[in-house]
């Protein structure tokens, strides 16, 4: 039997959060753009009003501001999103348990078993459409099909607020001629490599040889030719699912340029912080670090490297990403943003072969004393107790961002 | 003529039944006045659509006008007119 799979996409989210929080937003156009001061000046997202002058996700505000001039820019609001966003799973949780999120804004749904009691994918979709609309006060697109893939086309294919079903019979009527970068798992990097093969949508990616596209893209080419053809089995998520915790990072982009290493250092031990908590929090040690730099230029380079001890020392994560970081980097301009990130994570609980010629005593200090840091925190707050160089006025870490935010970082195969 | 409407944060009486069951019993407006709630019609989750909000939604009645009242984590509001 197939699947039933819904996928339901909040449109123009922030920008609709916004305009539903503020009624005198309505009808005009709406952006919702990071802060310029902070170095985050670009259009997070907008309203249909805003897209009909051409403004588009991810440039800068004043380009925006040139395209359409009575542009009404707000800052983001990440606690409202969040709150719509939680209660728009609470409406799909009325319809299934398997509710796999994929972002903020949008949801699988996997209602193959409801549709006894409650009617086709379709009615269920519009069902939803309606109770959004109803109870949030925020339209959504909802594709139908049978797989994953194809719902999230369809979603795409009408908006607003609209159901669109991609049936297993009819599907190569309705999207072989579609492109094929319309498809989720084509992205801009594949899609040159399709071009390069003359494929431009997505029958022809179908029909396309899997060997020939193995050869360039590895186990993705195979991958998206199944895709074409509809054979996507992965399974819908559910609810309670925590995918495994793969890395640990957190990057930042500096208010003004970083101009020196002691400047990268302060901002390496700030972020590290973080990370150590967190590496703590979810029972983890990290088995290396990885750092991403990027230049004043935009251009970003990153690197890696392993631990010979395994840990989860805010203070040796710092101190292996410093010098990782001073002998790779080579300051041919100054630094933008940067980003560290622990890895190859296990359990902390896992033996470890000990070290001859590694200073595990040392570590095994550093742990006790992040452990000491990490108490008083928990008893007095954050910033009880912090490195002295961080105290100084002089660092350019930004300041804290309150909510923290779970971007779409890829579906459960 | 277009009437224009503001949100209105209330004071608001409850009684909560053993199963947990709350009805609203009067509201306290800003000015202090206090309105006893005759009867809930209806009580469903809705988004407010003459003010900004939404939240669980109590269709009541006061002196015999049907009005909603909306209780969004844990604050109680009402869509008032906004010359009051």
């Amino acid at each position: 039997m197939s699947r039933i799979i819904l996928h339901c996409d909040m449109n123009n989210f922030y920008a609709s959060v916004e305009c539903m929080l503020d009624m005198s937003l309505r009808g005009h156009p709406v952006a919702v753009g990071g802060d310029v001061e902070n170095r985050h000046g670009i259009i997070l997202a907008k309203n249909y009003e805003a897209k009909k002058f051409g403004v588009q996700t991810g440039e800068a505000l004043w380009q925006a501001k040139q395209k359409c001039k009575d542009l009404i820019i707000v800052p983001p609001h990440y606690e409202q999103y969040l709150k719509y966003s939680k209660l728009a799973r609470e409406i799909y949780a009325d319809y299934t348990d398997q509710i796999e999120p994929y972002g903020m804004d949008e949801c699988w749904l996997d209602v193959s078993g409801s549709t006894g009691v409650m009617g086709s994918g379709e009615k269920i979709a519009n069902e939803i459409r309606e109770r959004m609309k109803f109870e949030l006060g925020l339209s959504i697109s909802a594709g139908v099909s049978f797989n994953k893939i194809f719902a999230k086309l369809g979603s795409d294919m009408k908006k607003p607020d609209a159901t669109t079903l991609i049936t297993e019979s009819e599907f190569k009527d309705r999207i072989w001629g579609l492109p094929a970068s319309d498809m989720l798992g084509v992205g801009r990097a594949t899609e040159k490599v399709l071009s390069s093969y003359g494929i431009h949508t997505i029958g022809e990616l179908a029909k396309t040889s899997p060997e020939l596209l193995k050869r360039r893209l590895g186990k993705c080419g195979i991958m998206i030719i199944q895709y074409a053809n509809g054979q996507d089995h992965s399974p819908v998520a559910n609810v309670d699912y925590e995918p495994p915790i793969k890395s640990v990072g957190h990057g930042v982009t500096t208010p003004q340029d970083l101009e020196n290493s002691a400047e990268v250092w302060n901002i390496m031990l700030a972020l590290t912080q973080d990370i150590g908590h967190k590496l703590r929090v979810y029972g983890k040690r990290a088995s290396g670090v990885q750092i991403d730099i990027r230049n004043s230029e935009l251009s970003h380079k990153q690197w890696q490297k392993q631990f010979e001890v395994r840990t989860n020392s805010s203070s040796v994560i710092a101190r292996e990403a410093f010098r990782l970081f001073e002998r790779s980097y080579s300051w041919d301009l100054p630094i933008r943003s940067v980003t560290v990130r622990a890895i190859n994570l296990v359990s902390a609980g896992l033996p470890e072969q000990l070290n001859l010629f590694e200073n595990c005593e040392h570590i095994d200090k550093m742990e006790r004393l992040d452990e000491t840091i990490e108490s008083i925190r928990d008893r007095f707050g954050k910033y009880a107790i912090q490195p002295a160089t961080l105290c100084g006025k002089n660092t350019k870490m930004p300041t804290d961002r309150e909510v923290e935010l779970k971007m779409p970082t890829g579906m459960v195969m | 003529m277009e009437q224009n409407f503001k949100k209105v944060y209330v004071g608001v009486e409850l009684e909560v039944s053993p199963e947990g069951k709350v009805r609203p019993v009067s509201i306290t407006y800003v000015d202090g006045i206090t309105y006893e709630v005759d009867r809930v019609r209806q009580v469903t989750r809705a988004h407010a659509t003459k003010v900004v909000g939404t939240g669980i939604r109590y269709s009541i009645v006061v002196k015999g006008k049907d009005t909603f009242l909306f209780e969004d984590e844990g604050k109680w509001f009402v869509e008032g007119h906004a010359e009051n």
